[in-house]
Formats: structure tokens, sequence, C-alpha cells
């Protein structure tokens, strides 16, 4: 089961890799993680992807509740919530394919953000399964690189995450 | 405003007001500036190991003994890495210590000083929590939080690094009273809503089990456990870490569970209908195959510790919080509740109960030429009538200790019971004795552990200390060799303790009594004799049966219900 947790975490040195040790101690998986300050700077929110049993999710909530840095979390997969990733592609293409590219970016409503005469750098956010559908219809262009930021996330009406 | 002092100065200065009597350690370099503190003051008392695992296991036994905080001061680097052992094992018990740590000055940190490890990241996995004070403004309020911390909620080790400059800094300096963190409030006071679940469910158990742990030791919650039993009249079982929270002696005491568990504890929990766990955590050594765990069983659970909560066994019943607080409320709704167990399916179990009882199955064979070790430990019972604070090692002495030495009060037997870590007896021992030095504090410990902490009988000498020690010498190290004899067709890879010293030699060179015991007759009279030595340090080496396993023993993978029988 894929999990959304949100976790507000002190903004301290070291309490990043209290959450990341306790994932590689406890077997636990990480897809992906995200990390940042908040309007508040004492505080960090942090959003990590995970998935697992029902009983491992527990008590992956429960342990990173028992870490002393962390503040407040909620798994926004249990709620409506709103997710989305950013990503960067690097495309190599030719010019006979570059309008094909260029409408493919439109469909995901996508940005081309530098361009030269052989390659795009394209900016999409959405879903990480939309972002999974891009990159699959970029099948045409040559792909160089690609940066995800992992998923982040937040709850949907009145709920919210804060201290 | 206080005054201003440097931050060595702040170091001592907290720990006074902090009421520390006792700082466990070893001085190196980075703590040169708090070791020049400790010596310009009395009231905090350093005691000087002879390596820095025993400090901690000191710490340790101190705080086991007492409930208070264990502390320990050490250096940076090796000083650090060899506490790591302690602190790991206080972490698997959740024991409450603070460590310090001396630090290499700060501009230096993370250029492979001398002497310079990351304690932060070495010990996270270990620790409740962990500090690096990176400057002065920031130590008095860290320490504060660092004794906060490891001594509420589920109580752990905690370790403050301090960096070398950061002793020198100075500025105004006041005791923090009070600390407050907005990420750290631990839940004391259970759901009353899951508790009167709870009690309902207790009510109208037909085949009821009491299942208690070290959290009733830590919790201080024996009382309490006690008139819960007596009100209900059930059977009661408990861990390794939770013997002496229920006196043995009592009548609904059935002993031990676990691997090594009675098999009337064993049996009754693999027929029990309703299981009321309190402060334990389902531990594989507990458990058995899970799988086959309490089949029948509606589970309630009371601990402190949310995550410790369906984590091995899925429980029917949750109730976060203070196991002392919980047990005072169910007993008032037991007492004003209508309604009582049902005598009849109550007095149908306890029936069965005896059945398995009647199996004796700690009975070992008394006519023995050669000793016993059980018969040892049996005899230190009751030549100490039960009254000694008891350390032990790790393996099969531990074992005999647990089974034969029937505790009455919380806090008297003192293991490691998460890590098993071999070592901890002799320093842990020394640790209670500073704490009750009037008290008899025996070290029940084999050939094989005890070697691994033998230096500190130096420190024993330093400060007087008239440990006991009961040193059951079979010759091998015997859990090994058991389950090698058990699980590996008798093939004793390493498990023989060859080239051994002679214990009563090394103990005299250390300034202390020796005694070698050989035969069976002269058992009791040594332990009266090394008893009566009120103020000398006694090394009793017991030369034991050495093909003597531990009886029973339910073999990994399998059920409780399935136990190997002598």
């Amino acid at each position: 089961m894929r999990r959304i947790i949100s976790v507000l975490l002190e903004n301290e040195s070291g309490a990043l890799s209290r959450v990341v040790a306790l994932f590689s101690a406890r077997g636990y998986n990480i897809e992906s993680l995200t990390v940042a300050p908040t309007e508040d700077p004492s505080l960090s929110r942090l959003t990590l992807v995970t998935s697992g049993s029902e009983q491992i999710i527990e008590q992956i909530t429960k342990q990173l509740n028992k870490l002393i840095e962390v503040v407040k979390l909620v798994d926004l997969t249990d709620g409506s919530h709103i997710e989305r990733e950013m990503m960067l592609v690097k495309v190599r293409t030719s010019s006979e394919k570059r309008e094909h590219i260029l409408q493919i970016v439109d469909i995901f409503r996508g940005r081309v953000i530098d361009v030269n005469q052989s390659i795009f750098t394209i900016e999409l956010t959405g879903t990480s399964d939309k972002l999974d559908s891009f990159l699959e219809n970029l099948s045409e262009a040559k792909i160089i690189e690609v940066v995800r930021s992992g998923v982040m996330g937040i709850a949907r009406g009145e709920k919210s995450l804060s201290i | 405003m206080g005054e201003k002092l440097n931050g060595a100065e702040i170091v001592i200065r907290f720990l006074k007001d902090e009421g520390v009597e006792y700082l466990f350690g070893y001085p190196g370099g980075a703590v040169l500036h708090i070791y020049d503190e400790l010596y310009k003051q009395e009231e905090v008392k350093h005691i000087l190991v002879r390596h820095e695992q025993a400090a901690t296991h000191m710490a340790d036994g101190y705080a086991r003994a007492t409930g208070k905080p264990g502390v320990v001061l050490v250096t940076s680097g090796p000083g650090a890495t060899n506490a790591v052992t302690g602190i790991a094992t206080a972490y698997m018990d959740s024991i409450p210590m603070v460590v310090i740590t001396g630090q290499v000055p700060t501009d230096l940190i993370g250029n492979d000083a001398f002497q310079e490890v990351d304690n932060v990241g070495i010990t996270r996995p270990c620790v409740k929590h962990n500090f690096l004070v990176k400057r002065v403004e920031d130590l008095a309020t860290t320490l504060k939080k660092a004794f906060h911390i490891a001594t509420t909620g589920r109580p752990g080790p905690v370790l403050v690094d301090i960096p070398k400059d950061v002793c020198r800094q100075s500025i105004k300096y006041e005791y923090p009273k009070q600390v407050s963190m907005r990420s750290y409030n631990p839940t004391t006071q259970g759901h009353v809503g899951q508790i009167k679940r709870a009690v309902k469910l207790i009510l109208s158990a037909k085949r009821p089990m009491i299942y208690t742990g070290g959290g009733v030791v830590i919790g201080n919650a024996s009382d309490a456990l006690r008139q819960f039993v007596t009100t209900l009249g059930y059977p009661i079982t408990s861990t390794l870490m939770g013997l002496g929270a229920y006196p043995a002696p009592e009548k609904q005491w059935l002993g031990m569970l676990g691997m090594h568990g009675t098999y009337e504890a064993n049996m009754g929990m693999h027929g029990c209908d309703v299981l009321i766990a309190i402060g334990a955590r389902f531990d594989d050594r507990v458990t058995g195959n899970i799988e086959k765990f309490c089949p029948s069983a509606k589970i309630i659970h009371i601990d402190i510790d949310p995550s410790s909560i369906s984590k091995n066994v899925k429980v029917d019943i949750p109730i976060v919080g203070d196991v002392g607080a919980v047990l005072l409320e169910m007993n008032r709704l037991l007492t004003e509740n209508s309604k009582t167990p049902d005598q009849v399916a109550l007095a149908e179990w306890w029936q069965q109960i005896e059945t398995w009882r009647s199996e004796n199955c700690l009975r070992y064979d008394r006519e023995s030429e050669i000793i016993k070790p059980q018969m040892v430990v049996e005899t230190l019972y009751q030549v100490t009538q039960g009254e000694a604070f008891v350390t032990s090692d790790v393996g099969q002495h531990q074992m005999w200790a647990a089974q034969y030495y029937h505790f009455n009060q919380p806090r008297r037997w003192i293991n490691s019971g998460g890590l098993g870590t071999m070592g901890f007896g002799l320093p842990a021992a020394m640790g209670v004795q500073f704490a009750y030095p009037e008290h008899t504090v025996c070290c029940i410990t084999g050939e094989g552990s005890i070697q691994m902490n033998i230096q500190e009988l130096s420190t024993c000498l330093q400060y007087k200390l008239p440990v006991k020690i009961i040193n059951l010498n079979n010759r091998y190290l015997g859990m090994v060799r058991q389950w090698q004899e058990f699980f590996y067709e008798n093939r004793y890879a390493m498990s023989y303790m060859d080239a051994l010293p002679d214990f009563v030699k090394l103990a005299e060179s250390y300034g202390h009594v020796g005694m070698c015991i050989e035969k069976p007759a002269d058992v009791e009279g040594a332990l009266k004799e090394a008893m009566s030595l009120k103020d000398r340090l006694v090394f009793m080496d017991f030369i034991t049966d050495r093909t003597e396993n531990v009886y029973p023993m339910i073999p990994a993978g399998a059920g409780l219900n399935e136990m190997i029988l002598v």
C-alpha cells in the first residue's frame, strides 16, 4: 500500500538523519523524500512516500512520532488530499520531431524552460502517475536527464498539518 | 541572573543542581576541562572505572536499582566508542541514563582530528535522543533536556556531546528548573474508555492470564500490580525483565515465561482466553513462534510506548499510558464494579494450572556429586533470604538466576535482557553497591562473561565495593554449548573456554578474597562465609557440572506449548 506521510520536524541539524536512519535500521521503504523549511523557520516539512502492509505503516508512523524532533505528522493518504511532484526533463530531439514533442508537453501542461538546437528542457508538475505517463509518451525523444523532486502533499479543505 | 561560568563549570554545577550523586567515567583529552572542575569540588563524586563500557554498565546498574538516572562522563573517540555497548544495553532495556562525551573543538569537527569520532552519529540508533552542543549558550538547557528525556515517558539513554572549546567559553549560568519541548510530550494517563472496555473484558475471562514485563519495574507500579492480581485472583507470569514486580513466593505466581520459562506459565499463556499484558513488549524470546502465540486469547496491552503496541502481536484493546496510572484506575474500577470474576471458571482454570505446575519443570538432580549450578543459586537464595540485589551476565547462569532466585521485590534483579550483554554483571553490581552500600549485592556470572569486564576488580578495590561474585564455572560458554548440543549435533565450535585463569589467585592479586568450591557439600558453607565478609569483595569460583542444560526450553520456531522438558 502506497502512503504519503507528511511530517513537521524541528529544523535542526541531524533531525533529517534520524528519520532516514529509522527507515534503514528497521528495514522500511522510502520511495521518495522531500524536505524544506516552512513559513516558520524553526520547522521543516518533510513528505515521504513509503509502502508496506497496514501493520508496517502503523509502525512507521509510531516510530516517526517517537523521534524527539518530530513535532507532528499525518498520513495524507488517510483522507482526501492533493499530491504534486515536479520534474525537469532534458531531451535530445531532431527537428522533425520537435513539433510532436511540443504537442505532448502541451497535452501534459508542461513548459519548455530551456531550449537550443537539439535540446529541450521541460518542466512538468503533477501526480507521480502523470509524470510517469509523460516519460512514457516521450519515447520518440532521447531522454538525457530526469530530475524529480519527490512527492509533496497537502490535505484538502479545512484539515491542515500545523502547530 | 546567575554568575558567569565557563562550559566545564556549567557541566559540574548543573550536575550538582540536578542532584547527581555519582558520575561514572574515565578522563581523556577532550574532557580535561571538565575533569579539572570535578577536581575542585566534592559534591559530585566521580568513580574512576578501568574501561568506559564498565562506566555505562555501572551507571545502568545504579539506575536500575534506584530508578534515578545513571550519569557517565567519557572522552571523545575511543572513550565514546567503548561506551556504546553500555548505551545500547540501557537502550534495549529502557534505562534512564545520561552520557556526557567529550568532542574535539568545534573548528576541528569533521577534520578527522585526533580522537575524533561522530559521537552523535555512532550512537544515534541506540539512544533515546542525543545532542551535540555547539554553543555554550545552549549547554545548560541541553543538559536539562537530556535528563528530562532520559527519565520521562519510556526512559532511555541520552547522550550529550560537548566539544572541548565549548568548555572554555563563558556565559551567565542559571539552573534551568524546567524544560518544555513542543515535540516531546509523552502520554501518561490511559484512555478512560479503553480502560473501561479492558476491565469489562478482564471480568468476563474464563481462563485469564496476567503477563507483566520490565515496564512494571521501571514504572514503579509493583504495588498497584499486587493489588490488581490479588483483587482478581488470576494467575500471573512475567518476562525476565519483570521479575520481582510481583513476589515470586506467592501462590498466584507461575514463574517466568518464554524460552526458558516454566511449564505452567507457558501452557497457561497458550491456553488463556484473555491475556492482560502490562509493560511487556512481546519480545521474540517470550512469544516463540508468533503464529502459534496465545491462539485463543483476546489481548489487552498496557504500555507507555505506543510503538510497542501491535508491533509483534496484534492486540484487541491497546492502552497507551503509564502502567502505574492505568493499573490504579483499573483497581478503582474493579473495586467499584459489582461484577466479579467467574469463580467457577476460575477454579477450573486453576485446577488445570496446578496439573501443569505438578510437572515440577524446574527439578534437577539434587543428589549429584558434581555441583549443579541450580543448586548454587537456590542455596544463595536461602542464605541471603531472598533479600540480595542480584545482577547477572548473559547465558545459562542468567537463566538459572532468574529461575531459582525467587525475587520478591522490584529492582532487585538486574540483568541485560534486551541486548544480552556479556560483561554487564560485575560493573552493574558495582553501580548497585554504590547506591546501596549496606546491602548485599551478588553478581551471578560465568567464567566466560566475567572475563569481559574483569578489570573492574581493580575499581572495586579502589572504592572498597564488597560485591559477592558467584562464578558458575563450567569451562564452557554454556548457552552456546547447549545450542550446539541440541541443534548442531554436538559440534562445540569455540564454546570451550580454554586456558582459564586461576580465579582465586586472580581475585587475590586484585586485593580481594578468592574461594574455589568443588563439592556440593561445601556450597552453603562457602556462601555463608562469603556473606559474612561484609566489607570484602569475595570471588567464589564454583566448579559446576559442565553438561548441565537450562530447562525447560522452547526451541526457535516452536510455540509456547512445545517445550522441551528435562
